[in-house]
């Protein structure tokens, strides 16, 4: 048996398994450690939040996950896959085929439509244009932006850029959804957008993993791990929620 | 519910109703009998007056409430209020020294327990707000518990920053 195939075992039902997964930058007196020795399991179809202070490692961390960087050290499975072993060229079918991305700033491709951009990842994984076409419009139609299609990204505003985006992440129906700071550009109306679509994704049964500074993001989270210099400092399961008294909130209660 | 009242007189299910739109899920935890409860100290503090109207016999509530003029003094005067209902920041504040100096507790623990149950309120609050349709009255009300919520979170993140550094040079 190979190595991967025990770590299938060894994974049970985790979509993401870490173990004392490193990423360290320059050396001696100025060696940073960006990911120190972080252990993490997330389970197929729950939300997780990576929270912390700017430079704490946080989005460092989410390029590991996704294989957009190399562990230092440690090992790291998605599906029972082995990310820290494979090859550069497994490593980049697996981005494009099993991880999608969501960035701050978008990532769109200025000259492309919405339409457009949603297509790409399927023709890059050698769909034909017509079942990437029928994709995309399926998923401008679940964002919400099936009448702007043919718009470029200039033309629409920062809440459906991200929304365009996240349709662009699920194109090739990725294992896990991987966001970075995905509502740091918006205002708060595209943010609860983006925040329902995430929940819509959620239900869904999307395997969701965020990293941001936004306690909004965090708190509709399942589970919240806050990250200071490279490493876990504490875990909050937030599913449940408070006694359900919203009026309390605002001294209304009782 | 003088503001409520100060449109035109109305009934008390009119204000119920109008109550509940511009609260939304907030409003969830008032009763009904809270509506008459307070109409009747309003009218017996000479702030409403309620006349009873002869309505049709299958309208249980014929009542309609008005303003008097000192009722509609007090609403002016609400109105150019400028009282802000602040959180306790100054008792935490107290609770952490009290905690520390007489040795009852580790502040770091008590900022954590109190950033959990400010994430989950935060985590109601976003929940309710992504199920109001946007810009309805409850959903800008919920803007601003959310925002309340994320400032306070921010003030015990430097909580945290301060007692951590305390704890280091201790």
């Amino acid at each position: 048996m190979t190595d991967s195939g025990n770590a299938a075992s060894e994974s049970g039902t985790s979509m993401v398994r870490a173990r004392g997964l490193r990423k360290e930058y320059g050396r001696d007196a100025t060696l940073v450690r960006a990911v120190d020795y972080v252990d993490l399991d997330v389970t197929a179809g729950e939300t997780l939040a990576v929270m912390g202070p700017s430079g704490c490692g946080k989005s460092t961390l989410l390029h590991l996950l996704g294989g957009l960087d190399r562990p230092s050290g440690g090992q790291l499975w998605l599906a029972g896959q082995r990310l820290d072993e494979m090859s550069e060229r497994a490593m980049a079918a697996l981005r494009r085929d099993s991880v999608g991305f969501v960035f701050q700033a978008f990532h769109l491709m200025d000259e492309l439509t919405a339409a457009e951009n949603i297509e790409l990842p399927a023709l890059l994984a050698g769909r034909s244009p017509r079942i990437a076409r029928r994709r995309a419009n399926q998923l401008l139609d679940q964002v919400g932006l099936a009448d702007r299609a043919r718009h470029l990204p200039s033309q629409l505003s920062g809440g459906q850029r991200q929304r365009v985006a996240i349709a662009r992440a699920l194109t090739n129906e990725p294992l896990v959804v991987l966001a970075d700071e995905p509502t740091g550009n918006l205002d708060s109306e595209a943010t609860l957008d983006v925040l329902r679509l995430f929940e819509s994704l959620h239900i869904a049964g999307q395997t969701l993993i965020i990293v941001t500074h936004d306690s909004r993001i965090a708190a509709t989270a399942d589970r919240l791990i806050s990250m200071r210099d490279g490493a876990f400092i504490d875990e909050t399961r937030l599913t449940g929620g408070t006694s359900g008294r919203l009026g309390a909130l605002v001294n209304l209660d009782g | 519910m003088l503001a409520l009242l100060a449109k035109e007189p109305s009934h008390g299910y009119q204000l119920r109703a109008r109550l509940r739109q511009a609260l939304g899920p907030l409003g969830d935890a008032m009763n009904d009998g809270q509506v008459y409860v307070t109409l009747a100290r309003l009218e017996k503090a000479g702030q409403v007056t309620c006349e009873t109207t002869a309505g049709a016999a299958d309208r249980p509530d014929r009542k309609i409430y008005a303003l008097t003029a000192e009722g509609q003094q007090r609403v002016a005067g609400w109105l150019a209020e400028v009282s802000w209902p602040k959180p306790d920041l100054a008792e935490f504040h107290l609770k952490l020294l009290a905690a520390t100096a007489a040795r009852l507790a580790d502040p770091i623990a008590i900022i954590d327990a109190q950033r959990r149950e400010l994430l989950r309120r935060l985590r109601d609050a976003q929940r309710a707000a992504m199920a109001e349709p946007a810009r309805s009255d409850a959903s800008l009300l919920l803007e601003g518990v959310v925002l309340r919520l994320q400032a306070d979170l921010r003030w015990l993140e430097a909580c945290e920053r301060n007692w951590t550094g305390r704890k280091a040079e201790s």
